[in-house]
C-alpha cells in the first residue's frame, strides 16, 4: 500500500497548496482512494481551474438556447418540438500516445455526452491538426487517427459528415483530435445529471470496469516529455459495438419515466460521474464497489474509482422502475448493477470488501476546487504587410497549382472516404459537397447544417482576431448552405496555462470569440478546454476550434459549392487584397508573418444575412465562402466540385493581381446566379458589395491574365497529396 | 410482398432500409429482433447493414448462429425471399445461404463512396425495374466487401446466371479501377440458384431520394414492391 503524502500528491498532479487544502477539508491524511478522487476532480481537465474565469465572458444565452454550458452538452430549440444537442471535445493527449484508440475513444466519449441527455446521435464531425507532413511521426498519427475515427463512428452507425484538417510543425509533438457529435431529442424529454431522491438506487450500466485509463484526466492535464510513450497504459480502449448497444438501450429506457438522472462515465470515470451527479443534486452518494461489474480480478478501490474504462453510464432510477430497466439492459446483453444509493449525508462514501475506502464531503470537494486567475501577457501585435510590396514571382496559375495541391488545401477525400457519411440515409450534403454538412431530420422537412472551423495561424498572429475569425467562419459556412446559424460549441486547445504568454493567448481568444458570438447572436452552448498541449516546452498554435450548428426550415433549399454551367459568378464582399498570414504568403514565399485579415462583425452580418436570404429565395444556385487561399482557390474548389470550368474577368485595377486573387479578406462569398446584373442591383440596395468576376461553362479555368488550366488538371493536383503521401506503393505504380 | 427487417445487435442501417422499403411498398416493414424464432407470414426477410456483434469475429459469423437464423433457414427452404445488404450479405455467406466469402477490401481500408453497379439480369424479383446491362449509382460503405470464391464456384455462378451486379464504370464497363474493393470478377451481388436470395455489398437503400444525391437504388425497392 502506497503511503499518502505530499510527494504522492505531487505525483498525482496536485500542487502543495492544493494538497494542503485537501488536508484541511478532510481534517486528516486522505486515503489513497480519497487522494485519487481529489486529484482527478481538481485536475485541469475536470475542474477547468485555469480557464473558468475566462470562459464566463462568453455569451451563452439566446431565446433558442435550452441548456448552455454546464450540462453534458449544449441544447438548442430547432423547432417542431425538437432540440439539437451537441458538443465538441478533445482527445489530444491520448491520440498522440496511441492514435487509433485515442481518436476512437474520443468519438465514443463525445457520443455519450450527447445521448446521455436523451438524444439520438445523428452526425459526427472532427477537427484535426497534425504536425508537418515531413515529420517522421505524422504519417503514423494521421493513419491511426483516421482509422480510429472511422473504426468507431462507422461501427456505431452515426455518419461522419464533416470536419477539417490542418498541418503545421507546431503540432509535431502534439496533434489535436477534436470530435463533435450532434443529436436530436424531443425538447420536453431532455435528461440531466442532477441526482435527486434520497434512497434512490444508483445504477451502473454498460461495459465492465478494467484497469484501463487510470489517471487519464491527470495525464491530459500535463505537458508531454520524451517519455510519453510510457503513458500508453493511461489510454483507454474503445468498444464501439458495446457503445451501439448502450445507445439503443439508453434510448429505449429514456422513452419510459424510469430515469431521474443520468451521466456518462467519461474522464475520471466513476469518480467524476458520481461526484458531479450528487454535487449538482445537493445530495450524498454511497457506493459499494463490490457490486461494480469488473473485467479484471483483484482491482483496488482506487483503481475502480479512477478507471476510465469506456462505454459505461451511471444513472439514478425510480426504485419502482428498477426491474423494468434491468430487463431492457439484459435484452441488449449489457451489464446492469445497482452499485449504491443516494443519501442525505452530503458525502461520497465508498465501501469495498467491507472497508470504508473513501468518505469525502461533497460540497467542499466541488466548491473549494482550485480556481486560478493566472497571469497573462498581452500577445504582441504583428506588423501589417504591404501587399503591393510582395513580389509575385510565379504568376496566378503557378500559385494556384501550388496552393490547391498543398497539404492544407488539397482534397481530403482520402480521409472522408474512410468515414461512413451516409448511414441513416439522411445526409443531404456529404463532406466536400458544401461549406457545411447538411443532414435532414428523418420524416421532417427540416435539416441541420454543421461545421467545424478555426484558422490557427491567424490565432497565433493575433489571438483576439483569430478567436473572432473562427466564430465568423463557422457562421459563414452555415450561412453559405442557406442555414440560420443558431449556436456553437468550442474546443479551446492551448499550451501550458502556467505560462503568461499562453494564458494571454487564451484570454485574448476568448475576448474575440465573445465579441463575435455577441454580434452574430451565435452563443456558446457547450465546450471543452484542453491545456498543456506542449511537448518539451513547445506549445501548439492557439486553436480555439469552433463547432457550429444551424437550421434549415426547408432542407431542400440547401445549396452546395458545386458550380453549375452557364451561370454568372459573383463575388460578395470587399477585397483589399490582404496577404498577411495568407496561405499564398506561406506556400509561395515561405513566410508566415504579418497581421491576419481584419474581421468586421457588422459587415459579416450584413453580407451573410443577404446571401442567406438569396439562397432561400432560390436565386443563388451555388455558394462558397472565401477563406484559406482566397478567391481563386475558392473558384477552383467550386469548379472541381462539379467539373465545370470558369472564364474569369479582369480584377479591379487598384489591387495587385496576386493580392486580389489570393488575399484572405473576410466577409466574402462566391455565389452563382443566372443573372448577375439584377442580383448586383439588389445587393447594392442592401448595402452589400458585389461584383461579377466570371461565367461558368466549359472544362477550363481561364484566368484574366490569359493563363488557362483544365479542371481535370486541377483535380489531379488537388487529389494527389494524401494518397501519394500515405501510400508510397500507389505512387510507384502511377 | 410483405417484408420484414431482421435486427442483430450492432446492425445500424435498419432505419435506412425501412425508409426505402416504405417509400416503395407504402407500408412500414416489421422489425424482427434476432432472438425471435417465428417470422410469421413474411414473404421477404431483409438483413440490413451494420456491424453485427461488432464484427469482432469474422464479419457476420456470430449473427449467422443467432436464434432467428433457424427460422430464416426454414424460410429459405420453403422458397422464401431474402435480401442481405452489406453485413446482411456477409451473414448470408456465413450462414451458407449464399456461396463465397467477403474478405478485407484490397486497399485494407474502409471505403465509403459512391459506386456504379451494372445490372446483370433484370428478370428477378429484386431487379425487374432495372434493364439488364444498365448501370445505377449506389453507396458503398464497408471494410470487408472483397468478394471471394474458388474458381469452380465463380464459374458456376456465371454459368448459371447467378451474378446479380458487378462494379462498373458509369457507362457500364467492368474495369479494375471500377472494382473498388478488389472483388473476384468484380462481383458486387449474387443470387441463390432459385434466384430468391440476393446478397450485395453496396447500399441501394441510401440512394432512393434525389435530396440525398440520387435515386439509383429506388428501382430495386420498386421491384420488390411490384412482386
Amino acid at each position: 500500500m502506497q503511503e499518502v503524502n505530499q510527494q504522492l500528491a505531487r505525483d498525482f498532479g496536485l500542487s502543495s497548496e492544493e494538497y494542503s487544502r485537501v488536508l484541511s477539508i478532510m481534517g486528516r491524511t486522505p486515503s489513497l482512494t480519497e487522494l485519487g478522487v481529489f486529484s482527478v476532480m481538481w485536475s485541469e481537465h475536470c475542474s477547468y481551474k485555469s480557464s473558468r474565469v475566462w470562459l464566463k465572458q462568453l455569451p451563452t444565452k439566446q431565446p433558442w438556447v435550452i441548456h448552455g454550458p454546464g450540462e453534458n452538452a449544449g441544447v438548442v430549440d430547432i423547432g417542431d418540438g425538437l432540440a439539437a444537442i451537441f458538443k465538441m471535445e478533445s482527445h489530444n493527449h491520448p491520440s498522440f500516445i496511441e492514435p487509433y484508440q485515442g481518436a476512437a475513444t474520443g468519438v465514443g466519449g463525445i457520443l455519450r455526452d450527447v445521448f446521455t441527455m436523451g438524444a439520438r446521435p445523428i452526425a459526427n464531425l472532427n477537427a484535426l491538426r497534425f504536425g508537418s507532413p515531413n515529420h517522421p511521426a505524422t504519417k503514423r498519427i494521421v493513419d491511426g487517427v483516421v482509422r480510429g475515427i472511422g473504426g468507431y463512428g462507422n461501427c456505431v452507425g452515426v455518419p461522419t459528415v464533416g470536419g477539417e484538417i490542418n498541418f503545421h510543425p507546431a503540432y509535431n509533438g502534439n496533434p489535436l483530435v477534436n470530435a463533435m457529435t450532434v443529436g436530436i431529442a424531443r425538447k420536453d424529454k431532455i435528461f440531466l445529471s442532477a441526482a435527486a431522491g434520497i434512497g434512490n438506487p444508483v445504477v451502473y450500466v454498460g461495459s465492465k470496469t478494467g484497469r484501463d485509463g487510470i489517471h487519464g484526466a491527470t495525464m491530459a492535464s500535463a505537458e508531454f516529455a520524451a517519455d510519453s510513450e510510457e503513458k500508453r497504459p493511461t489510454v483507454q480502449v474503445g468498444d464501439p459495438f458495446t457503445e451501439k448497444l448502450l445507445i439503443e438501450a439508453c434510448l429505449e429506457l429514456m422513452a419510459t419515466d424510469a430515469i431521474v438522472a443520468i451521466q456518462d462515465m467519461g474522464a475520471a470515470g466513476l469518480t467524476s460521474s458520481s461526484v458531479e451527479m450528487a454535487g449538482k443534486g445537493g445530495v450524498g452518494i454511497a457506493l459499494n464497489l463490490d457490486m461494480v461489474p469488473a473485467r479484471e480480478t483483484e482491482m483496488s478501490a482506487y483503481e475502480f474509482m479512477l478507471s476510465e474504462s469506456q462505454e459505461r453510464m451511471l444513472m439514478v432510477l425510480r426504485p419502482d422502475r428498477q426491474e423494468m430497466a434491468r430487463g431492457i439492459f439484459e435484452k441488449w446483453d449489457l451489464d446492469f448493477a445497482v452499485i449504491g444509493e443516494l443519501t442525505d449525508t452530503g458525502r461520497l462514501t465508498v465501501h469495498y470488501q467491507g472497508q470504508l475506502e473513501a468518505d469525502i464531503p461533497l460540497a467542499p470537494l466541488n466548491d473549494q476546487a482550485p480556481l486560478y486567475t493566472r497571469p497573462t501577457i498581452e500577445p504582441p501585435k504583428r506588423e501589417k504587410l504591404n501587399s503591393a510590396r510582395l513580389e509575385d514571382r510565379i504568376g496566378l496559375t503557378g500559385a494556384l497549382r501550388k496552393l490547391i495541391a498543398c497539404p492544407d488545401l488539397c482534397s481530403r477525400a482520402w480521409v472522408w472516404d474512410q468515414y461512413d457519411a451516409t448511414v441513416g440515409g439522411q445526409t443531404v450534403k456529404r463532406p466536400g459537397a458544401a461549406d457545411a454538412a447538411v443532414v435532414k431530420l428523418e420524416g421532417l422537412s427540416r435539416g441541420l447544417a454543421l461545421t467545424t472551423d478555426c484558422t490557427p495561424r491567424y490565432c497565433l498572429a493575433d489571438p483576439e482576431l483569430g478567436g473572432a475569425q473562427a466564430v465568423v467562419e463557422a457562421w459563414r459556412n452555415l450561412t453559405a448552405v442557406g442555414a440560420r446559424p443558431l449556436a456553437i460549441t468550442d474546443n479551446m486547445n492551448f499550451g501550458n496555462p502556467e505560462k503568461p504568454e499562453i494564458m494571454g493567448q487564451f484570454a485574448a481568444a476568448i475576448r474575440g470569440m465573445a465579441s463575435a458570438c455577441e454580434a452574430l447572436s451565435f452563443p456558446v452552448v457547450s465546450g471543452n478546454v484542453s491545456l498543456y498541449n506542449e511537448t518539451e516546452g513547445r506549445a501548439i498554435l492557439p486553436t480555439p476550434a469552433i463547432g457550429g450548428l444551424g437550421v434549415l426550415d426547408d432542407v431542400t433549399k440547401a445549396v452546395g459549392l458545386a458550380l453549375p454551367p452557364w451561370l454568372d459568378l459573383v463575388l460578395i464582399g470587399t477585397t483589399v487584397g490582404w496577404l498577411g498570414q495568407s496561405l499564398w504568403l506561406r506556400e509561395v514565399t515561405g513566410r508566415e508573418d504579418g497581421a491576419p485579415p481584419p474581421v468586421d462583425l457588422a459587415i459579416e452580418r450584413i453580407n451573410g444575412d443577404f446571401v442567406r436570404s438569396r439562397i432561400l429565395d432560390g436565386t443563388i444556385r451555388a455558394c462558397h465562402d472565401v477563406s484559406d487561399g482566397g478567391v481563386l482557390v475558392a473558384i477552383a474548389e467550386m469548379a472541381m466540385a462539379s467539373g465545370v470550368g470558369v472564364r474569369l474577368v479582369t480584377h479591379p485595377r487598384d489591387v495587385p493581381g496576386h493580392a486580389f486573387w489570393f488575399g484572405e479578406d473576410q466577409a466574402r462569398y462566391l455565389i452563382a446566379v443566372p443573372d448577375s446584373a439584377s442580383f448586383i442591383r439588389s445587393a447594392d440596395t442592401a448595402g452589400v458589395p458585389a461584383m461579377r468576376i466570371g461565367t461558368s461553362g466549359g472544362r477550363d479555368l481561364t484566368l484574366p491574365d490569359g493563363g488557362t488550366i483544365s479542371v481535370e488538371e486541377l483535380r489531379e493536383l488537388h487529389e494527389g497529396f494524401f494518397p501519394t503521401w500515405m501510400n508510397p506503393a500507389t505512387e510507384a505504380k502511377n | 410482398m410483405k417484408a420484414g427487417i431482421v435486427i442483430f445487435p450492432g446492425i445500424n442501417r435498419e432505419r435506412d432500409m425501412a425508409i426505402a422499403l416504405k417509400q416503395s411498398t407504402g407500408y412500414a416493414p416489421r422489425m424482427i429482433w434476432h432472438k425471435e424464432t417465428d417470422l410469421g407470414d413474411l414473404d421477404m426477410v431483409v438483413i440490413p447493414g451494420g456491424f453485427s456483434f461488432g464484427d469482432y469475429l469474422r464479419c457476420g459469423a456470430m449473427a449467422a448462429r443467432s436464434p432467428v437464423m433457424r427460422a430464416i433457414h426454414d424460410h429459405a427452404a420453403r422458397g422464401g425471399y431474402i435480401l442481405g445488404v452489406c453485413n446482411g450479405f456477409q451473414i448470408l455467406t456465413e450462414a451458407d445461404l449464399l456461396p463465397g466469402a467477403l474478405l478485407r477490401n484490397a486497399s485494407l481500408r474502409f471505403l465509403s463512396m459512391d459506386c456504379h453497379l451494372r445490372v446483370e439480369r433484370g428478370d428477378t424479383v429484386f431487379t425487374s425495374r432495372y434493364q439488364a446491362g444498365s448501370t445505377f449509382r449506389a453507396v458503398l460503405a464497408h471494410g470487408d466487401g472483397n468478394y471471394f470464391a474458388d474458381d469452380a464456384t465463380l464459374d458456376r455462378l456465371e454459368n448459371e446466371g447467378l451474378v446479380a451486379f458487378r462494379y462498373a464504370t458509369p457507362a457500364g464497363a467492368v474495369t479494375p479501377e471500377a472494382n473498388l474493393n478488389g472483388s473476384a470478377r468484380s462481383i458486387a451481388g449474387i443470387l441463390s440458384p432459385n434466384r430468391r436470395i440476393l446478397g450485395l455489398m453496396p447500399h441501394p437503400e441510401d440512394l432512393v431520394d434525389p435530396l440525398m444525391g440520387g435515386t439509383g437504388g429506388k428501382p430495386l425497392f420498386d421491384s420488390i414492391a411490384a412482386a
